[in-house]
């Protein structure tokens, strides 16, 4: 039967795999960085399971090798590697290989929502294939592993070489690959902390008794405003959530959760085309055009932001209570 | 009710403003939280291990690198570079109505890395929409020059956000599922995918309705300026 953990194994090696790589080329800070991530993810279930019964000690070192986690970024520069194939190769071996190239890249999604979809119904000999929790991300996971079946097939490249061009764009990626799982991580120590509760108590004091309207609307206009200020919707999201969206919105108004995250976010998203703190998106753009105006690309955004902002929350509105 | 904790959210605005490495900026946020509530250090260590042990699953796309790395390799962005410069010789409004709809598509597929401001905008869409926008009105000053380049740059961001979070693999769905979790709700990442959906078509049709207008715009100005001449 095919488990979550599975997957939590396969990146495990993957991360092990790209330190050893980097202890190879001197990069001993990026090493340990890797190494430290891989031991965090290849021990995880062992901590979950001692905490359970009452061991905390394995979830304390856990902690401990965030902290150390966070005192490596700093010292991980971002550094492309240089391109495994020159230009004119890549060129040529895109005009021969055409639209093939993006079959292995469209399987990975296919395969996940066969999963999602059939894997309930899917057994080998009696015994399920897949394992009921995550059920989708171990569909992603075999997805992955197929694409790059296809992947090696197709651009006629042994497998290995596909794992070593996965190093060569994590590494690219570098401490930034860690930043949605740290802003998760992040919204539960608010939440256990009292941090919700204090925004929480915060809202209501502003809002009207029972007005279910009102706290969506300072949920939606809240992820916009954090956005803004932080340059990234990810950020605001727990902040907003342990705040606003679970305790008064799902808990007290009965809000769909699902909505309620999806769109939520997505009001967030509006947040971001409108702030030079998203610099990625916002000003490297403006930079790379040669624009005048540094702020040309959010004016370009703005009108559109506040249009899609405003038919996210209606669409939100209408949906979300029922 | 005690507020201290708050100051974890200050910490976190405070030093991305100043654009420390984020890493340590949210794992401070987190510290000071913890201890302003009056967790004792080894509580506290706990909670932030298994906090961050059971959000493991947003690392999930790494899973991905290793078969997209060898397709870029093969030329995958080459590609669908390639692909997009067909768009070339339509009229703007078109060119970019076209790049918004195939850029949404491929970043629903989870694709967000073959395209962006430097893949493609820079190369190809900004010097596009401007040859489409000389057709319109042969003489752009710079200040349209750089109106038409920034609403293409626009039109690449809307695309990307607006789909990428249809697609159930990356940051946004699966944050959204991680913090649900850790709270005892249990949901697939399809049901929140699929409620980006709504927003995907709307930032389609508000995107490509701004271009068409942005189009009459500069015809409107062409037309005035040719009436200008002409008395």
């Amino acid at each position: 039967m095919l488990r979550i953990e599975y997957a939590y194994w396969l990146i495990a090696a993957f991360l092990f795999y790209t330190a050893w790589r980097n202890v190879r080329e001197r990069q001993l800070w990026r090493a340990a960085f890797w190494a430290l991530l891989g031991l965090l993810f290849a021990g995880g279930d062992l901590v979950l399971a001692e905490q359970k019964v009452g061991n905390v000690l394995p979830a304390q070192i856990a902690g401990g090798m965030v902290i150390a986690l966070a005192l490596l970024a700093p010292r991980l520069r971002r550094q492309a590697h240089p391109e495994t194939a020159s230009a004119s190769a890549r060129m040529t071996s895109a005009a021969r290989l055409g639209h093939k190239l993006f079959v292995p890249a469209l399987l990975i999604p296919l395969v996940t929502l066969l999963v999602a979809l059939l894997g309930e119904h899917l057994s080998l000999g009696g015994l399920a294939l897949f394992a009921k929790p995550q059920m989708t991300l171990t569909g992603l996971t075999l997805a992955c592993v197929v694409a790059l079946f296809a992947a090696a097939r197709v651009a006629q490249a042994p497998l290995r070489q596909g794992v070593s061009e996965g190093r060569r764009l994590l590494d690219a990626i570098g401490w930034a690959a860690l930043l949605p799982l740290l802003l998760a991580a992040l919204g539960e120590v608010f939440t256990q902390s009292g941090v919700g509760a204090a925004i929480s108590a915060l809202a209501q004091m502003i809002l009207p008794e029972g007005n279910a309207f009102m706290c969506l609307l300072v949920f939606a206009l809240g992820m916009v405003l954090f956005t803004v200020i932080m340059g990234n919707a990810f950020a605001a999201f727990p902040v907003m959530m342990a705040g606003i969206g679970l305790p008064l919105l799902v808990q007290r108004y009965g809000a769909s959760p699902a909505i309620l995250g999806s769109m939520g976010m997505l009001c967030g998203y509006c947040g971001t085309l409108l702030t030079p703190m998203a610099a990625d998106y916002n000003l490297v753009p403006a930079a790379l055009l040669e624009l005048r105006n540094p702020y040309g690309v959010i004016r370009a955004q703005a009108w559109s932001a506040a249009g899609i902002f405003v038919a996210t929350f209606l669409i939100m509105w209408a949906l979300v209570f029922r | 009710m005690n507020y201290w904790p708050l100051l974890g959210v200050a910490v976190i605005v405070i030093g991305f403003a100043l654009r420390f490495n984020a890493v340590p900026v949210v794992v401070c946020a987190a510290l000071v939280s913890g201890l302003l509530a009056g967790l004792h250090l080894p509580e506290l260590l706990a909670l932030l291990g298994k906090s961050f042990v059971s959000s493991r699953m947003l690392l999930l796309f790494v899973l991905t690198l290793p078969a997209i790395g060898l397709l870029e390799h093969a030329g995958l962005r080459e590609h669908a570079q390639q692909w997009m410069g067909r768009l070339r010789g339509m009229t703007l409004a078109r060119l970019l109505i076209g790049y918004l709809l195939v850029r949404e598509l491929l970043a629903m597929l989870g694709l967000t890395g073959v395209a962006g401001a430097a893949q493609t905008v820079r190369p190809l869409l900004a010097p596009m929409s401007e040859a489409a926008a000389e057709k319109i009105h042969p003489e752009l000053s710079d200040a349209e020059r750089d109106e038409v380049r920034a609403v293409a740059a626009a039109t690449d961001n809307i695309g990307r956000f607006f789909g990428e979070d249809v697609f159930i693999a990356l940051g946004a769905v699966l944050l959204i599922q991680g913090f649900y979790a850790q709270h005892g709700i249990d949901l697939t990442p399809l049901s929140i995918a699929l409620w980006a959906l709504p927003t995907a078509i709307v930032a389609f049709v508000i995107q490509s309705v701004r271009v068409w207008l942005f189009q009459r715009r500069l015809q409107r100005r062409a037309q005035a300026n040719r009436a200008g001449e002409e008395a």
